[in-house]
């Protein structure tokens, strides 16, 4: 509890599920759940300061003796549903009673401490279900072994007579029993000679099960703790405005607009912004903030227009390039041929735009430095605290908070970084809480890209030979990760070199052009735009060829059945070929991302006067295995909203230098009126590798829309956003 | 209702070169009911403007009622009642997220009114009953947050104090609702697409409601 201020209004309660919330509406679908099966409890606060738990039988586990289980959850929670997968997979190990679970935040601070024990903490990639899965068994399986070891000594027994399951170790032949909290002191203190092996899914007896996250309650009630909700005693509020222009550098301004003023405690100038800081709240620091007028010093960059850019990413198709993949000979293929087509396909800069606003709460002491804050890398966001402090990383305690949305922006640690820069001067507890405007104007963007491609076909228009040209900035350089020049890097060219088609030649190349605007991963990099250039290009192909769109590409998966069986369900239950209405058209695309398939059919009306709506989405998802397929389910449906608020509408526009959009009235989003029905189909394939569940349902959004747009209108869409297009028939 | 525009928060030219080449837009915007207008009414109607000298606001002494407490506020009347709500008092399940009316995390109940306390200054509503998420009931356990939990509506979560309190006065006038109905009503933005669950949890909120 430290540095945390309860509201006197609100009591701090601590709420835990029971059957009855989960008897519901929660046993839709798959009828694997016993209707007795009781969730697990999150605390409103998601973090834990004291870092250490009385009865702990490792850094993961701690058990009570009555029983309670402690399971801390090393990744973040930003609506993905993690924080209840993870710790579902240690329970399938230990064979503990979910009902009985609580669930914490890790500590970055212990990581650093005691040699990275947490392993990655950060959730971005899909990751936090596929790449922890074999750690996290492991953590379970081996507290399990130490359990059951601890009973067979008391009883005097060999450990291979006794079982552990629902929190209780039985010894077979006698049936005597002893309950994990009487047994947890005991296992803390056992050594096993060697790590046991952990489940198959195929041994799996709890999971994959669909169950209520763990958080519910707290998200319905308001006591959930974001970064924004953090309160520290003495805390003061900072509103800050960052150069329009990225790598400008603040110029001048005039402090004395503000001299006298109440409640303001002073300015803050940083290299590239300018901070107000007020005693009482975030409203009077940014009310005086509006009333300064810095002087900005924007450089060259102060003259680039989107306009511009995308002249010059064009013109770049022709640069030199680096090869990512190159099948059989597309040169030789494409030299004795009749035609080619060819088609530019064009997609935007995006801003992330979470729900919660970018925000840092810091206390800065001279040996400690304690962060509240939403984080996707509690451990980066605290190596980056330490750097920007010049204290040592174990003196640095980063409090992760629910985040308010993530999908990449919320591991970048800018705002962080303000946030102690601010203190510095302040010299007292400081929260920074970013505009809207702010928040989008200042993002770390999903990348423009153009994408070139060519190819020839046969007689029976499947194409033979196909090249792919990109032209986009890189993520990694902005990021900071080293990666050889003459390597294409990954999220560049998701999507394309991932494509599953069997086209004998087939060639990805790219070139890489980078402007002053910092580019960052946005849910499902590289993909979440260049699906939609192959996917169209290919229903380029088919229209070109009169070929039916979902049939074309069931020629081009031949032999690849977990492609075929995802895309086969999406068109089958998305009523591919049944007649529709005029005006009326579906769509289909398919994708491959974190090891994950995801197939969609679209279906769209377009009026006669333009306006488009997306009536209904089908989506087939393969993630290999679940945990649990509500939240998978919950994260294919989220995953739609979230690439058709980008496919109809999402566009940052630079004019300037600067992004033009600031707030939801230009940067708009789907909304309920607007969000189409959603059916979500879950075919898990099976097989040695874990797929990511929280981005593949992403890419294929905008591809079905405009294939459904094309079938229903005959216009096609080469870059989005679609609201870009005009679509009106002329029949008003 | 003053909104603070930074310098160059100007008109968006992308916006209204569409508007000009489309003709009406996709989807209509959020529209203002007869109720809300009122209060609205009362916002406008009330001076925000700053006086010519800077930033020395007046003071006034603002009484209100936030879940049942009466609260007295020395206070800027020009102060949006969201920050009242979280900085002042510490009631931090509204949330903020735009500060312009448009997402709706902001949403709490003015005298029984669903409104976006981002953009209602606390001077325009001296003397009014307040209810935020934490009043909504005692135990999580009024029928719309029952529904939400029941249809497992939550990703994030940030957004739902808002969408929770939009629907809680919805209902009220929408015991049966329609689908359209709902599209025409609620138009809180969520980021993590919760759509599809939560018009599931308002059907269901109107059942419980019922029974």
């Amino acid at each position: 509890m430290r540095g945390m201020v309860v509201p006197s209004a609100v009591t701090r309660r601590e709420f835990i599920l029971t059957a009855v919330s989960v008897a519901g509406g929660l046993m839709i679908g798959i009828g694997a759940a016993p209707r007795s099966a009781r969730a697990a409890a999150i605390s409103e606060q998601p973090w834990n300061d004291s870092e250490y738990a009385p009865h702990e039988i490792d850094a993961w586990i701690a058990i009570d003796p009555d029983d309670s289980v402690l399971i801390r959850y090393q990744r973040s929670e930003m609506g993905q549903g993690s924080m209840t997968a993870l710790p579902m997979m240690i329970t399938e190990e230990l064979q503990c009673d979910w009902s009985k679970v609580r669930i914490e935040y890790a500590s970055s601070n212990r990581s650093v401490r005691e040699h990275r024990v947490y392993g990655n903490m950060y959730s971005h990639g899909s990751m936090s279900v596929r790449e922890s899965q074999k750690m996290v068994q492991q953590v379970g399986a081996s507290a399990r072994e130490r359990l059951i070891a601890a009973a067979a000594a008391r009883w005097h027994a060999p450990a291979t007579e006794c079982v552990a399951a629902q929190s209780v170790v039985t010894h077979r032949p006698s049936g005597r029993t002893l309950r994990y909290g009487e047994l947890a002191a005991e296992a803390a203190k056992v050594k096993l000679a060697k790590e046991p092996a952990i489940k198959t899914p195929a041994q799996f007896t709890f999971l994959p099960r669909r169950i209520p996250r763990a958080d519910l309650a707290h998200k319905t009630n308001g006591s959930a703790k974001f970064g924004i909700d953090a309160q520290v005693p003495g805390m003061v509020f900072a509103s800050i405005n960052a150069c329009p222009v990225r790598g400008g550098k603040l110029k001048s301004v005039d402090e004395s607009l503000l001299a006298g003023v109440p409640g303001i405690v002073g300015v803050v100038k940083l290299e590239d912004a300018v901070a107000v800081v007020a005693t009482d709240s975030f409203w009077r620091a940014k009310r005086a903030l509006s009333r300064l007028q810095p002087e900005w010093d924007v450089g060259a960059a102060g003259s680039v227009d989107s306009e511009q850019l995308s002249k010059e990413f064009r013109a770049a198709l022709t640069d030199r390039m680096v090869v990512a993949r190159n099948d059989g000979d597309v040169d030789k293929a494409m030299s004795g041929a009749a035609s080619t087509f060819e088609a530019i396909y064009e997609t935007p800069y995006l801003s992330h735009s979470p729900m919660e606003p970018m925000n840092a709460t810091v206390n800065l002491q001279p040996d400690r430095l304690d962060v509240w804050v939403g984080t996707q890398d509690a451990e980066w966001a605290l190596g980056a605290a330490a750097r920007a402090s010049g204290l040592r990383p174990e003196q640095v305690h980063i409090h992760n908070a629910f985040l308010g949305g993530g999908f990449g922006r919320r591991d970048a640690n800018d705002e962080i970084l303000q946030a102690i820069g601010i203190a510095k001067v302040v010299k007292r507890p400081v929260k920074l809480i970013w505009t809207r405007e702010e928040d989008t104007r200042h993002d770390r963007f999903r990348p423009h890209a153009v994408v070139a491609f060519k190819a020839v076909t046969d007689s029976d228009g499947m194409p033979t030979a196909w090249s792919m040209r990109v032209v986009t900035s890189s993520i990694f350089k902005s990021v900071g990760i080293p990666f050889p020049p003459d390597k294409a890097e990954p999220p560049a060219i998701d999507g394309l070199e991932s494509n599953g088609y069997n086209v004998p030649n087939t060639r990805v190349e790219l070139h890489l052009r980078n402007t002053h605007l910092p580019v960052w991963f946005y849910r499902a990099p590289g993909a979440n735009q260049h699906t939609f250039a192959i996917e169209s290009f290919l229903d380029e192909l088919a229209s070109a060829h009169r070929l039916d769109p979902y049939q074309m590409r069931r020629k081009l998966l031949e032999g690849k059945p977990d492609w075929l069986k995802v895309l086969d369900t999406a068109a089958e239950k998305g009523d591919w070929g049944k007649p529709l209405p005029k005006g009326s058209g579906r769509g289909i695309a398919i994708c491959n991302f974190t090891d994950s398939l995801c197939a969609q059919v679209a279906e769209v009306t377009v009026k006669p006067n333009g306006a488009v709506k997306v009536n209904r989405v089908t989506v087939a998802l393969d993630t290999r295995h679940m945990v649990n397929p509500q939240t998978v389910t919950e994260q294919a449906e989220g995953a739609v909203i979230f690439g058709l608020s980008a496919a109809l509408y999402g566009k940052i526009t630079i004019k300037d230098g600067a992004a033009l959009q600031g707030n939801f009235d230009s940067y708009r989003m789907v909304r309920l009126a607007e969000a189409p029905r959603i059916d979500v189909h879950l075919v898990p394939s099976g097989g040695n590798v874990w797929g990511g569940a929280g981005e593949p349902g992403v890419p294929p959004v905008a591809p079905a829309v405009t294939n459904a747009i094309f079938a229903a209108t005959g216009k096609r869409i080469r870059t989005l956003p679609i609201v870009d297009t005009d679509l009106r028939s002329g029949e008003t | 209702m003053q909104h603070i525009r930074l310098p160059w928060d100007h008109e968006d030219p992308y916006e209204s070169r569409r508007r000009k080449l489309r003709g009406p837009r996709i989807i209509r915007t959020t529209r203002v009911r007869r109720t809300q207008a009122k209060l609205l009414a009362r916002s406008l109607a009330f001076d925000v403007s700053w006086p010519a000298s800077g930033l020395h606001e007046r003071i006034l002494v603002i009484t209100i009622e936030v879940n049942g407490v009466s609260r007295q506020i020395d206070i800027e009347p020009d102060t949006p009642l969201l920050w009242v709500l979280r900085d002042v008092i510490g009631l931090t399940g509204t949330k903020f997220g735009c500060g312009i009316a448009q997402c709706g995390a902001c949403t709490v109940h003015i005298d029984g009114v669903a409104m976006r306390s981002c953009s209602v200054p606390i001077g325009a509503i001296d003397g009014a009953k307040v209810v935020t998420i934490e009043g909504l009931s005692s135990d999580n356990n009024h029928p719309v947050q029952r529904a939400w939990i029941e249809e497992g509506v939550p990703q994030c979560g940030y957004c739902q104090s808002g969408q929770i309190m939009a629907v809680v006065t919805f209902l009220k006038k929408y015991s049966t609702p329609t689908d359209a109905d709902i599209d025409a009503n609620i138009t809180n933005i969520c980021r993590c697409g919760t759509y599809e669950p939560l018009r599931r949890a308002i059907h269901r909120a109107a059942e419980l409601m019922k029974s």
